[in-house]
């Protein structure tokens, strides 16, 4: 019998898909686990892996077609020697209540493919991009990616002047490298990579983060020595479990305590309203060969160093291997960026639109200090927090990163 | 009470009236002066009723084709002055449609002359006199000027309201002349010429262009001039009219024309020949506000060079029409409310004419988009082919489109015949949402309509009509 391949939904937020590439044609057998196509959100390029067999009898929607609301039948999949009909025998997404029977029906699974092609996890719906026919036309036939493209029409609609201004920013840049480009030749070597998918998002994401949200920076130094020795008698206690608690792992429970604490900071800015969130979300930005990619300890002002510790390997180890799945890296509410392992004195992390606030933590080291009219040394941390200040006030934001000092220079609070 | 608003008007036409309606709307408190009738010249003396008189001119011609319809009645005439008073009742009760609305939205009318009275800091001062004197200062950090414009008058053919009409004049007549000149042959020239035809009388337009409707694609004012002649409409183009010889109760000069001069006697001279921006008398020398040739110059969202004077509407240049002028009060408004509108669109604002046949249409003509540089594709269809437009016995038309061969955009379209005007927004609507030609051609056009051509000619420009 035949039936109809829909479009997935590949993460919980997805609402539309770009069919970026057909890996099956017209009539070709199918079996279970195939691959059939390559869809493309805003954020990744996922496959699409089919569960039933069959003949890819029809495809109904051509490569390279944007914004396919989840559900729309996009293939019909047929029985050996069965004839083809013409059109799919479902109704599109939207008109039929419970997209779980038309799950069923696709008989189909996707899985996000491999890391390089997973996007940073962002925390950002799936939106859809509203943008002219013209404007798409123009955009296609120039070759122009328009997700990187702000819409100046009603509601950020795209159009036609947004592609010719998009193409005019484009031919400048062309120019310039071209200019770049003549001084490499002449040097002589010059190796061209094409974007990857995560790095175009990680591009325009930041871009629009540091030219649209006003950065506020607030920094700190706190000393470690408290924080370390809790660690080591800790993780002298664990050793049995085979259990390591790293600084990393005492640092967003604190973070988490914190928000708790002052829940100012857990907060995201809209156009119209301000959203307060009870859940403590935090992203962990992990570097990955292409790029980076933010996995979320949800719910960590409600977990154990332990779990907490459990969870970051995992979610670490994942990511590095790209086996994290969507909802495991969009959303949260903060971030923490930590290069101590670089041995960094203190950097300034860029915030991860749309949350508003994020936290980079440099390495420990022994640094002299005053205490009691007395130098002396201690491990001493560079925290320095970046606020959206339309989010957050610099008052509240000093206030916050002065409560995270005492609760790591006092370190007791966060293993009770 | 207060004279202090947050926004004055000064003129209730349709660009006035209708700012003001929305500042309400957004939540101030404003005032609105009109010197005459709120409703404008639009309302008053302008677009409706002139509608009115067409409309009667419409049906009385229409008893003229009864037999083609399989219908008869005997002797079909008419009474003047029942025509005109039914325009004029319609344009009071217009009038009072407005009152009403502002009424409603607590706009404060005020009735007299507005004149700035300067601005200290942010505020403007506005002085309103009634009879040279002054009855009330009222005071706004925003004044909007919506004063609308007035026929231009030339040298030599300047109205006098007796043998010489303007379009108020022309509009109440209190006799109907037996032959008539119609001076310019833009839209108000060309509806007078239509309507008085329609009556009975015997016509000549003289246009200086070298064809009428001179702001329409050729093709149509070729196709306008043909069904006029055809109706016995006499139309002089490239013609020089000569001075106006006032004899007791008829008018006598001398066309030139590339065909040699014509010596032309009638009973009355209809001068339709553009119009000009009220800017006199308003206190603008005051203000950094510039004028250029009759109107005020403003940015795209009708700011002035004086901060906190705007000017929208005719006062502000052309396209001389009520729906810029509604539309330019909103966004006027809007912006000063802090919203980001939308500016206008020149060739995104629709024109109409109302002769019979109907004249309407949006964006550039075929000779404006080559000139531009654009490599086009150009769809017609005649109303000839359409089985509404037979039945209705309405074959005179065509809807012509022009596209942009490369990127489908809709740049121009033009349409003249029966319900062209009411069918122009269709086209509109491609253009503000930039629709191409993809979504036309699978846009179902019901069937049976008039409308179909606009589908048909999308289809002639691309791979062709299907119904010719």
């Amino acid at each position: 019998m035949a039936t109809d391949i829909l479009m997935p939904a590949l993460s919980p937020t997805m609402k539309t898909g770009t069919l970026a590439r057909w890996l099956k044609k017209e009539g070709d057998k199918v079996l279970s686990g195939d691959l059939l196509a390559e869809i493309e959100t805003d954020k990744a390029t996922m496959e699409f892996e089919a569960v039933d067999e069959g003949i890819l009898g029809r495809i109904l929607v051509p490569e390279g077609t944007a914004d396919i609301p989840v559900n729309t039948p996009i293939a019909i999949l047929v029985e050996e020697g069965e004839a083809v009909p013409e059109a799919p025998a479902s109704v599109p997404s939207g008109e039929k209540e419970g997209g779980g029977a038309s799950a069923d029906k696709a008989s189909v699974a996707a899985a996000p493919t491999s890391s390089s092609k997973e996007s940073k996890g962002s925390g950002t719906k799936e939106e859809r991009i509203f943008i002219s026919p013209l404007a798409r036309r123009l955009a296609k036939e120039h070759g122009l990616d328009i997700a990187s493209l702000k819409g100046t029409g009603p509601n950020g609609r795209i159009l036609k002047r947004d592609i010719e201004a998009g193409l005019k920013a484009a031919s400048g840049q062309k120019e310039e490298s071209t200019s770049g480009e003549s001084v490499a030749e002449q040097a002589g070597s010059i190796e061209r990579v094409p974007h990857s998918t995560m790095r175009k998002v990680i591009a325009r994401r930041l871009t629009e983060s540091k030219t649209q949200v006003p950065h506020f920076y607030v920094s700190v130094d706190i000393e470690l020595d408290a924080l370390l020795a809790l660690r080591s008698k800790l993780n002298a206690s664990l050793v049995d479990e085979g259990v390591k608690i790293s600084v990393n792992d005492m640092m967003i429970r604190a973070v988490a305590l914190a928000l708790k604490k002052r829940p100012g900071l857990n907060v995201q800015f809209t156009e119209t309203e301000m959203l307060h969130f009870s859940d403590v979300d935090i992203a962990m930005a992990v570097s990955i060969p292409d790029g980076l990619i933010t996995p979320i300890i949800r719910k960590a002002d409600q977990k154990t160093l332990r779990q907490i510790s459990a969870e970051a390997r995992d979610l670490a180890i994942r990511a590095r291997k790209g086996k994290l799945k969507p909802e495991e890296f969009q959303g949260g509410t903060f971030s923490i960026s930590n290069m101590g392992m670089f041995g960094v004195k203190d950097f300034a992390a860029i915030i991860n639109p749309p949350q508003a606030a994020i936290l980079a933590i440099a390495a420990g080291e022994k640094r002299p200090v005053i205490r009691d009219g007395e130098v002396r040394a201690a491990t001493m941390m560079t925290a320095t927090l970046s606020v959206d200040h339309r989010a957050i006030d610099g008052a509240l934001g000093a206030q916050w990163l002065n409560m995270l000092r005492d609760l790591v220079q006092n370190p007791y609070s966060l293993v009770i | 009470m207060s004279n202090l608003f947050d926004l004055i008007v000064i003129g209730g036409g349709p660009g006035g009236y209708v700012a003001a309606l929305r500042a309400s709307q957004l939540g101030m408190n404003v005032a609105l002066v009109e010197d005459a009738q709120l409703g404008g010249v639009c309302l008053n003396w302008g677009c409706i009723p002139t509608k009115a008189l067409l409309r009667s001119a419409e049906v009385y011609q229409s008893l003229y084709k009864l037999k083609e319809y399989g219908l008869s009645a005997e002797n079909p005439s008419f009474d003047l002055p029942s025509v005109v008073k039914r325009s004029r009742d319609i344009a009071a009760r217009m009038g009072r449609g407005v009152a009403h609305l502002l009424k409603k939205a607590k706009v404060k009318t005020v009735e007299g002359r507005a004149q700035l009275a300067g601005r200290s800091g942010d505020v403007h001062t506005v002085s309103v006199l009634k009879g040279g004197q002054e009855t009330t200062r009222l005071q706004a950090p925003h004044v909007i000027l919506a004063t609308g414009a007035r026929a231009r008058q030339l040298p030599g053919l300047e109205t006098d309201g007796k043998l010489v009409w303007g379009a108020r004049e022309a509009m109440t007549p209190d006799m109907l002349p037996k032959r008539l000149l119609v001076i310019g042959s833009g839209a108000i020239g060309v509806e007078f010429a239509s309507f008085y035809r329609d009556m009975g009388c015997e016509v000549t337009i003289a246009e200086v262009a070298d064809r009428i409707l001179v702001a329409e694609d050729a093709e149509i004012s070729m196709q306008a001039r043909k069904a006029f002649e055809k109706r016995g409409i006499v139309i002089h183009t490239s013609a020089k009219v000569g001075s106006l010889q006032k004899g007791d109760d008829h008018v006598s000069t001398i066309l030139e024309t590339p065909k040699g001069t014509v010596e032309l006697t009638v009973d009355r001279v209809i001068c339709a020949v553009g119009i000009t921006g009220n800017v006199e008398n308003l206190g603008l020398e005051q203000t950094r506000a510039q004028v250029e040739r009759g109107h005020i110059i403003v940015d795209e969202f009708c700011r002035t060079d004086e901060p906190g004077l705007y000017a929208i509407g005719d006062v502000a240049g052309a396209p001389w029409l009520a729906h810029k002028a509604s539309h330019e009060g909103v966004l006027c408004v809007e912006k000063i409310s802090g919203r980001s509108p939308e500016p206008l669109h020149p060739r995104n604002i629709p024109g109409c004419t109302y002769s019979h046949p109907q004249i309407a249409s949006v964006g550039l003509t075929e000779e404006k988009a080559k000139e531009a540089g654009y490599r086009i594709k150009v769809g017609k269809f005649p109303f000839l082919a359409n089985g509404k437009a037979v039945a209705l016995g309405e074959t005179e038309g065509m809807t012509k489109t022009i596209f942009d061969a490369e990127t489908g955009e809709l740049l121009g379209a033009h349409m003249i015949g029966a319900e062209v005007t009411e069918m122009i927004q269709g086209y509109v609507i491609v253009r503000t949402g930039e629709l191409t030609e993809a979504e036309l051609s699978e846009t179902v056009f019901p069937h049976p309509t008039i409308s179909e051509t606009m589908h048909e000619s999308v289809l002639a420009a691309f791979e062709g009509a299907l119904h010719i």
